[in-house]
């Protein structure tokens, strides 16, 4: 591996970022954008363990038709809690706030992002919003669904709404910090040479995603807010008895939570679009078209709330609408797929866990935006709804997009962040039994959705069983297929193979420093004189990156 | 479309059915060709292309303007398609049929009920005949929930302080799920029953079996003379200090405030627990409110009586304007329009 050895680090006893300072205090009240990653790492995973232990909770109680594990109000908190902090305190944070966080400034070449003590403040938001949720389920739980509908959240649940709410609505704004530190780290602290359109498509998908974080989080704070005082002081704006509608909250809910579907995927996108170029050596196929697929989807995604209540009231001309906008927010997607899996043409693709990841998001978002058109389709979407077709469709997206996604990146990622390698036999064969097992859970609950199974059911009618024993059995393989990456990698950061400077040979900013960085990133400024994605030849492995015009060729 | 002998789709039992399904398969067959179709490429790709040196570095690609312009312009209209297709389907069956016969549905937490207009009431059960056009006027007590059939592909929301409608004919006798697809609280999944679909001759028979309970407009006039609604708006609805009631449901109706109102059951609704809210011209705000002292199957039945009520002499109207299913109250069970072959 000559390519390997001419960017070996410097020895491992080096001064880097992990290294540097010690202490507890030197972590809680870092700068350095690097460690407030790794925070937020171990935040979300635990949040993370949380939520599953919940879906564990779940599937078992549905492994029978009758309620007999969970009583019903049990059972409703448990799905309502899994909802809550998978979406609010996983999966809008997971890529952004991780990945995204140690990355984007080293992708570009900076010190650090814009606003250093921003950053760190918006860790402590979201764990000071985490903390009062983790209140809230232990005070007693909430039980309205992730979705809060009104007047039932308002009115009649017994629960810890406002204690949630609070939660959520404190962990927005760290959501919307980050979204701005983004956005002007992105424009203000390129390195010489780093132009718009030479950013890795990682950069452009979180500003477009840090773009929908600072527009759409702010919603669903007054939204919250608005629930809040109904519920505390009826000031009537949900309740038809005060002149209010409780179908407003609705539309207030989805003008944010229909884009956040998007800051949950657009990073993954981001991710698989470095993965798939990087694991392939190859330029992305139609650079420009994904990198504008992002701000489209981006744009789009604030303009089809209304197909989430097709069946609650709303005017059949509206319908119709958000029905032509859903079909539209489509194509910037297909886009997307084409192109990764055009880019894979006469490559020289690698199999390597990352790769593993990125293929299996492929597939399975394809699934999943595929099964998105029969709930854009006005007259398919009625009989849907509320059933486990759309509990199976978001899953696709969120699980086997948004989570494949990050264990790929952070496989990827992985000796670049903690200077170890990861064992890569483990991570193949567990990256192998996630997919089975996703496919497993998830498969089933197409089916059941349109043979009539409505979603958020404990007690359900026997001859729907024979299905979800299925996905229950799915359910238990892809646990172990999570757990598995949990252990070797707590166990790599300690006894891996100390990674080199560049171990998989890339042109990407990141890897042209050690491993792991120094808390600057870099010992000098870098200065970019090469596209994304540009590959040396292996006799010039020295001058990797370096601009080489005359080899790219039309198709 | 016929569908019974494919397994995984719900039973087939409405008109409706058989249409949703064709587009499900439609949406099904591109979901998997173009699954099948991207998985292939990707696998043949990997393994054709995969790495057999490490220092091996392939040619790079500018990319293609024509391929990017096929692969959105090719999918955005298979997309248009499914979009019309769908639109158009949703469009033809949102509007309920003039001649329907009407069914009043009242969601509570946890269960539903249903009056029929011929006076039948029926708990988490709905008999309906084969053949015959249905609609359902459905509100709420209390939280949103969801009327949904499976076997007829239909489903809407419940939402208090509104009426939401949905309509279908049954194709099929037998009997078919009926579940609440909004989540609504503890019981949630237990606020089921049953759709029992019979031949027209054994509904008829049902029909005649449970006689024994007024008919909502019988019930609503009850209503009308207990609550004192009588003293402003006269004993047959001619008026009085109030407006008059006779054939008002279905016309437009002059407000105080310079605009005109379709007289439909939401503005009705709104008018018995919200008097003030669109004043009829000429008329002073007197009415008390009946928010919280009526329960939505009193207003529903209030409803129907009014809904019976005959034009007045004086306010004679177009024809057309009131929808056919309404029933004279003395006319007495079994006088809905679908049935007049008894």
């Amino acid at each position: 591996m000559k390519a390997m050895e001419s960017f070996e680090a410097p020895t491992p006893a080096r001064i880097n970022y992990l290294n540097a300072t010690y202490g507890l205090k030197s972590w809680l009240l870092t700068k350095d954008h690097k460690r407030i990653a790794l925070l937020y790492l171990g935040s979300i995973s635990f949040f993370f363990l949380i939520g599953g232990l919940y879906a564990m909770a779940i599937r078992i109680e549905l492994l029978t038709p009758q309620g007999d594990l969970l009583q019903s109000t049990t059972y409703n908190k448990v799905f309502t809690q899994h909802g809550i902090i998978m979406v609010f305190f996983f999966l809008i944070p997971s890529i952004p706030a991780t990945l995204g966080n140690f990355l984007v400034p080293m992708m570009i070449g900076a010190k650090d992002l814009a606003f250093p003590r921003i950053n760190l403040l918006s860790w402590y938001i979201y764990m000071v919003g985490g903390i009062i949720t983790i209140y809230a389920l232990l005070a007693g739980g909430i039980d309205t669904g992730w979705t809060f509908y009104t007047p039932f959240s308002t009115t009649f649940s017994n629960s810890y709404v406002i204690a949630a709410g609070l939660g959520i609505f404190i962990n927005g704004f760290s959501s919307i910090l980050t979204g701005l530190n983004f956005i002007v780290t992105i424009h203000t602290m390129r390195a010489p040479g780093m132009t718009w359109f030479r950013l890795p498509l990682f950069i452009w998908s979180h500003y477009a995603t840090s773009l929908v974080m600072i527009l759409g989080t702010p919603v669903i704070a007054i939204t919250i807010l608005l629930l809040a005082f109904e519920r505390v002081a009826h000031i009537g704006i949900f309740d038809p008895a005060a002149g209010g509608d409780p179908v407003l909250f609705q539309h207030l809910f989805w003008f944010y939570s229909h884009p956040a579907v998007y800051i949950m995927v657009l990073p993954g996108m981001g991710v698989v679009s470095e993965l798939i170029a990087n694991f392939s050596r190859k330029n992305i196929f139609g650079y420009s078209f994904v990198a504008f697929s992002s701000l489209a989807i981006a744009v789009f995604g604030f303009l089809v709330w209304g197909h989430h209540l097709f069946v609650a009231s709303q005017s059949v001309y509206a319908g119709m609408i958000f029905s032509f906008l859903s079909f539209a927010v489509a194509i910037p997607s297909a886009i997307k797929v084409f192109n990764w899996t055009a880019t894979l043409y006469k490559a020289s693709i690698s199999y390597d866990t990352p790769m593993l990841y990125a293929l299996g998001f492929i597939g399975l978002f394809t699934v999943g935006g595929m099964t998105g058109l029969f709930l854009a389709s006005l007259a398919t979407d009625v009989h849907l709804s509320d059933t486990y077709f759309i509990v199976a469709h978001f899953h696709y997206i969120m699980v086997g997009g948004t989570l494949l996604a990050y264990l790929g990146g952070l496989h990827y990622w992985w000796p670049k962040i903690t200077g170890r390698m990861y064992p890569e036999g483990w991570a193949r064969f567990s990256a192998l039994i996630v997919f089975v097992g996703f496919n497993l859970t998830f498969l089933p609950q197409f089916v059941l959705g349109y043979m009539g199974m409505p979603r958020r059911y404990h007690v359900y009618p026997a001859e729907f069983q024979v299905l979800h024993v299925l996905s229950t059995a799915g359910a238990s393989i892809l646990g172990v297929g999570l757990l598995i990456p949990l252990v070797y990698l707590v166990w790599s950061m300690r006894y891996g193979k100390i990674a080199p400077a560049n171990p998989w040979n890339l042109p990407g900013l990141e890897w042209q420093t050690s491993s792991p960085p120094p808390t600057e990133n870099f010992e000098l400024t870098p200065i970019v004189t090469w596209e994304a994605y540009e590959f040396a030849p292996a006799e010039e492995t020295e001058v990797v990156g370096k601009f080489h015009n005359e080899r790219v060729k039309k198709v | 479309m016929q569908t019974s002998w494919i397994p995984f789709v719900p039973p087939s039992a409405s008109t409706l059915s058989g249409k949703v399904d064709a587009l499900y398969f439609y949406l099904s067959g591109v979901t998997v060709f173009f699954t099948i179709l991207i998985s292939s490429v990707l696998i043949f790709f990997v393994i054709k292309y995969r790495r057999r040196s490490p220092y091996e570095i392939p040619r790079p690609v500018a990319g293609s303007h024509k391929l990017e312009i096929l692969w959105s312009v090719i999918p955005f209209i298979i997309a248009m398609s499914m979009f019309a297709w769908g639109a158009q389907l949703y469009f033809q069956n949102s509007r309920p049929p003039d001649n329907a016969v009407e069914i009043y549905v009242v969601g509570k937490q946890w269960m539903w009920k249903i009056q029929h207009t011929t006076g039948q009431r029926e708990i988490n059960e709905l008999h309906v005949p084969v053949g015959r056009r249905i609609k359902l006027i459905m509100t709420t007590e209390d939280v949103i929930h969801d009327f949904y059939i499976p076997a007829f592909r239909i489903k809407a929301d419940v939402v208090p302080g509104k009426y939401t409608t949905q309509w279908f004919e049954a194709t099929k006798p037998g009997s078919y799920h009926l579940f609440c697809a909004e989540y609504c609280g503890m019981n949630h999944s237990g606020m089921i029953g049953q759709v029992v679909v019979m031949e027209p001759t054994e509904f008829d028979n049902w029909l005649s079996g449970n006689t024994n309970q007024q008919s909502p407009a019988v019930a609503g006039q009850q209503l009308y003379q207990t609550l004192g609604c009588v003293s402003c708006h006269g004993a047959s609805g001619e008026g009085g200090r109030g407006p008059a009631l006779g054939g008002v449901f279905g016309r437009q109706v002059f407000l105080n405030n310079g605009q005109t109102i379709k007289a439909d059951e939401a503005y009705i609704r709104e008018s018995i627990v919200n008097p003030q809210a669109k004043l009829v011209n000429g008329f002073g705000p007197i009415m008390p409110t009946f928010q919280g002292q009526i329960s939505e199957e009193q207003v529903v039945q209030i409803l129907a009586f009014i809904k019976s009520l005959p034009a007045q002499g004086t306010q004679a109207e177009a024809p057309g304007t009131t929808p056919a299913a309404t029933a004279p109250p003395a006319a007495g069970p079994a006088a809905s329009p679908g049935s007049t072959n008894r």
